[in-house]
């Protein structure tokens, strides 16, 4: 297990070492200079000029670039944004937490709603329920979630007027950023109105959420649906059955465990989609969220932002990536001897 | 017949999820407490942009001055929205010198600056705090002259620094602002609201600090709110001012949010997100006006959208010509289609608003016979071919320069003139209109204040010519001795006098034809109360009360 994990970690560490070298290009590769892109400083003095040469070592061959690159990521002397000249690690820090706190609440809805609708799509495989729920799970697969998005808004904040149509909280409740995830800083605050702030930013995310959480969850129903019944057809399943356990007992004991196996798989797999999907669902409700933060950051062609959004996404996706690898694996004795 | 048991329950299974589902829509939004105190007591304005800073000096862009000049600082002077006069403000009175060249203010004895997180104020309001101000923008040598560029559009475009030799404390309550020349706009200027008066307590504090910058970007003023917190491109949040020298502003919290998209301002504004809604699109007026819970205001601006012609250029400079091209025009066409009805044809360059404004213009009548005699008259019985340039962005004063080039065109073509549309991206095309490359142009002028010198001078005088900024290229002398004149005698009707001989010559010369003065429009919930566009300037929301329901 131990050769297993440290397996692992090489393949996160050369993968990272790529998509490092591949952002330190980005500061050649996008246009302007090259010595702007790295500071993210916009003007540069003549005084200024031949320290930051030094600190950034231009004048040295890109290997000592690069190294210095990455000896200023891991310290964290990360570059400053074009638009706004704050420091991007900062910026990035208070902007995580909202894309994290929207993603992982619409994953686990997926999972809460998904597996249970895929397991009850599984037991009757004909039955209408079961069809009812593929057709569901096929229009919410197939739906592009920017459509799905409007047409939500249109109905409940536009029509209806139930629901905010954006950001995370009502502008006039003043919360401040402590974990930067809305709903403990809520608590933490020391507001009056905490309770009216609490149910404001639940209604400020419940559509945010239903957006982004439709492509898992339908992802989550067909996978569930398809993993049980692949595995009820397995020969230890009848054995079971024949043994005389109930239905219940054999879904619970024997299909249940094996089947999340490859679900849990798809997490990861998933995971980037609920990336790009997040990217799109933040700007569709203006949330604050890095997503956002990245596509505003390509439409202002603020280089340094882009070149530390891929970094910090990419590296995201790929960690996330690998956990859930190994959590299979934990979970699958069969993997781990491959 | 045995009733059908699966059917029985399918259809209870149904009944019970679709009032578990109403139930819980209902917990969301149904049972609404009766309004939070936060949200009775604090009011959301939904602007179109960010503003570049918050010191209003430094800009003359609408999206900023109303941002922050009205809610953050006072001036010495006001403008009285309904009459246009100068009322006193922080300068209590006033005397000027009988040669006109010095002014002094006495200012108030009882306004407070701001207290905030990173400043508080150990006194009131001084005749040191104006002199801070206005040496920021005239003395090279000041501390903060050079802080954010050191550019000051508003007072560079009335020439300030030639103009104001001096200001001086004469003690700690009196002002005296020494002129070069007389000047009867001066109080004008003065009453902007570029001319919001800063702090020169905490500008000693942040040089003492070190932290320049941060005069512009965590300001101090005497207005009715003071300044918490800005997130660029999301929202700035103001805190009520409680001392406040007048009657403390209504809300207790005021908060712009910044949605650049027209539609989702649209939306905000419909699911009561947004109190206030800065200019929503013309052509969307009628879907909001049905609606109960929103109303739209409106108020003609101080702008103007005009048709240029360069009369440096044949055959532009004859008279006949100007004239026939203007009574080929059909203004109402263009009324309709570019301002969709939310416009005043114009007569003069002046709004009617204006005290200055002369009612006895001839109406320019559409008559392409008259014209198509006219430009016979002149020599071109076949007509001939010219360029208009349409401008690339949406204004105001004209939100669609294309459009109304290509009703012109028509209109045009019936008396033989064959034009062509002509744009550039905006930068190039200001560039080139300040070279007068142009044959004629579809532009116009926005007022800075109440003053009609502001709409002549910066407009169509020599000076003007000469700096790129006059786009007819026009520069004659009649007319620049009208205005001259008029600048340097104070008393109001000798100046009216002046005004109205200029319009009646402008009207003879035709070196633009005035086209429609635009109104400036604002969307606001039913229940906001004490909100109005002011024609003079940024917008006011210290008086908002929301009706609690």
């Amino acid at each position: 297990m131990i050769l297993y994990l440290l397996r692992r970690m090489f393949l996160l560490a050369f993968v990272f070492i790529a998509l490092s070298i591949f952002a330190f290009s980005l500061g050649y590769l996008f246009p302007g200079e090259p010595l702007q892109n790295f500071t993210g400083l916009r003007h540069i003095s003549a005084e200024q000029l031949p320290l930051l040469q030094q600190e950034y070592r231009m004048e040295q061959g890109y290997i000592a670039q690069y190294l210095a690159y990455l000896g200023r990521i891991f310290s964290g002397n990360w570059a400053l944004s074009f638009s706004s000249q704050q420091p991007l690690l900062q910026e990035m820090q208070m902007l995580m937490p909202a894309t994290l706190e929207l993603a992982s609440y619409a994953l686990l809805i997926s999972f809460f709603i998904g597996i249970p609708i895929g397991i009850i799509a599984a037991i009757k495989p004909e039955g209408t329920l079961s069809k009812l729920i593929s057709a569901v799970a096929v229009a919410g697969y197939s739906i592009p979630v920017f459509w799905w998005a409007l047409l939500l808004i249109m109905l409940f904040s536009l029509a209806l007027g139930w629901l905010p149509t954006a950001g995370r909280i009502g502008v006039l409740y003043e919360i401040n950023h402590v974990t930067g995830f809305m709903l403990p800083d809520i608590l933490l605050s020391g507001t009056a109105h905490r309770q009216e702030a609490m149910l404001n930013a639940l209604r400020h995310l419940l559509l945010p959420t239903i957006v982004l959480a439709t492509f898992p969850t339908t992802v989550m129903i067909r996978f569930t649906r398809d993993a049980m019944l692949d595995v009820w057809e397995q020969s230890y399943i009848k054995t079971a059955r024949a043994k005389g356990l109930n239905r219940g007992q054999v879904l619970y004991r024997h299909a249940l465990r094996n089947a999340l196996l490859p679900v849990i798989r798809q997490i990861g797999l998933q995971f980037s989609t609920l990336i790009t999907l997040a990217m799109i669902t933040e700007v569709i409700f203006s949330w604050p969220g890095i997503g956002r933060w990245l596509i505003d950051s390509i439409y202002q062609r603020n280089y340094p932002a882009i070149q530390a959004g891929l970094l910090v996404i990419s590296t995201l996706v790929i960690t996330v990536n690998m956990l859930t690898e190994i959590l299979h694996t934990v979970f699958n004795p069969l993997a781990r001897k491959r | 017949m045995k009733p059908n048991h699966g059917h029985m329950s399918l259809y209870g299974f149904n009944r019970c999820t679709m009032s578990l589902l109403v139930c819980s829509i209902s917990l969301l939004s149904g049972c609404k407490p009766p309004l939070p105190d936060t949200v009775r007591s604090g009011l959301v304005y939904c602007s179109e942009g960010s503003p570049e800073t918050f010191n209003p000096q430094l800009v003359t862009s609408g999206t900023t001055i109303d941002a922050i000049s009205q809610q953050l600082y006072d001036r010495l002077l006001e403008i009285d929205a309904d009459t246009g006069e100068l009322v006193p403000a922080l300068a209590k009175s006033w005397q000027v010198s009988a040669d006109g060249k010095t002014y002094l203010f006495t200012l108030r004895d009882d306004v407070q600056f701001h207290q905030t997180e990173y400043f508080s104020p150990s006194r009131p309001l001084q005749a040191e705090d104006v002199v801070f101000t206005f040496n920021r923008i005239m003395q090279r040598n000041h501390p903060f002259h050079r802080q954010g560029g050191g550019n000051y559009p508003f007072f560079q475009s009335v020439d300030w620094a030639d103009l104001v030799d001096s200001v001086t404390a004469d003690t700690p309550h009196q002002v005296r602002f020494k002129l070069s020349r007389p000047d009867s706009s001066f109080l004008s200027n003065i009453a902007t609201d570029f001319a919001a008066i800063l702090s020169a307590e905490y500008g000693a504090l942040l040089v003492k600090s070190g932290q320049l910058s941060r005069m512009d970007s965590h300001p101090i003023g005497t207005g009715p709110f003071r300044f918490k917190e800005y997130q660029k491109d999301v929202l700035i949040r103001y805190y009520r001012h409680r001392n406040y020298w007048r009657e403390p502003a209504k809300p207790e919290q005021l908060v712009f949010d910044i949605v650049p998209n027209n539609a989702r301002r649209m939306a905000k504004l419909f699911t009561h997100e947004c109190d206030v809604v800065a200019f929503p699109r013309v052509a969307e007026l009628g879907l909001i006006s049905k609606r109960p819970d929103v109303d739209v205001q409106e108020s003609t601006s101080m702008n103007i959208g005009f048709w240029a012609f360069n009369t440096a250029k044949p055959p532009f400079d004859q008279v006949k010509v100007r004239q026939a091209l203007a009574h080929a025009i059909n203004r109402d066409a263009i009324l309709q289609a570019v301002y969709f009805g939310h416009a005043t044809a114009a007569d003069s360059v002046l709004p009617p608003t204006s005290w200055a404004y002369n009612p006895n213009l001839a109406v320019q009548q559409y008559d392409p016979v008259k014209a198509k005699a006219l430009l016979t008259e002149a020599g071109y019985p076949d007509g001939f071919s010219m360029d208009i340039w349409a401008m690339p962005v949406q204004r105001l004063y004209n939100p669609n320069a294309l459009k109304m080039a290509e009703l012109m065109q028509a209109d045009l073509a019936q008396i033989g003139v064959r034009a062509s549309i002509v744009s550039y991206e905006w930068n190039s095309f200001r560039r080139k209109l300040g070279s007068y490359e142009h044959d004629s142009v579809l532009i116009g002028w926005s007022a800075d204040n109440a003053d009609p010198d502001n709409f002549f001078r910066p407009l169509l005088s020599c000076s003007a010519a000469l700096t790129g900024s006059n786009r007819a290229n026009w520069c004659d002398e009649t007319f620049d001795n009208l205005i001259s004149q008029a600048l340097l005698t104070a008393d109001q009707k000798q100046r009216r006098s002046y005004y109205m001989a200029a319009q009646q010559y402008l009207a003879e010369q035709m070196p633009l034809l005035s086209i429609a003065h635009s109104q400036r429009f604002q969307a606001i919930s039913s229940d906001i109360k004490g909100v109005r566009i002011n024609p003079y300037g940024g917008i006011a929301l210290a008086n908002a009360v929301k009706d609690v329901k």
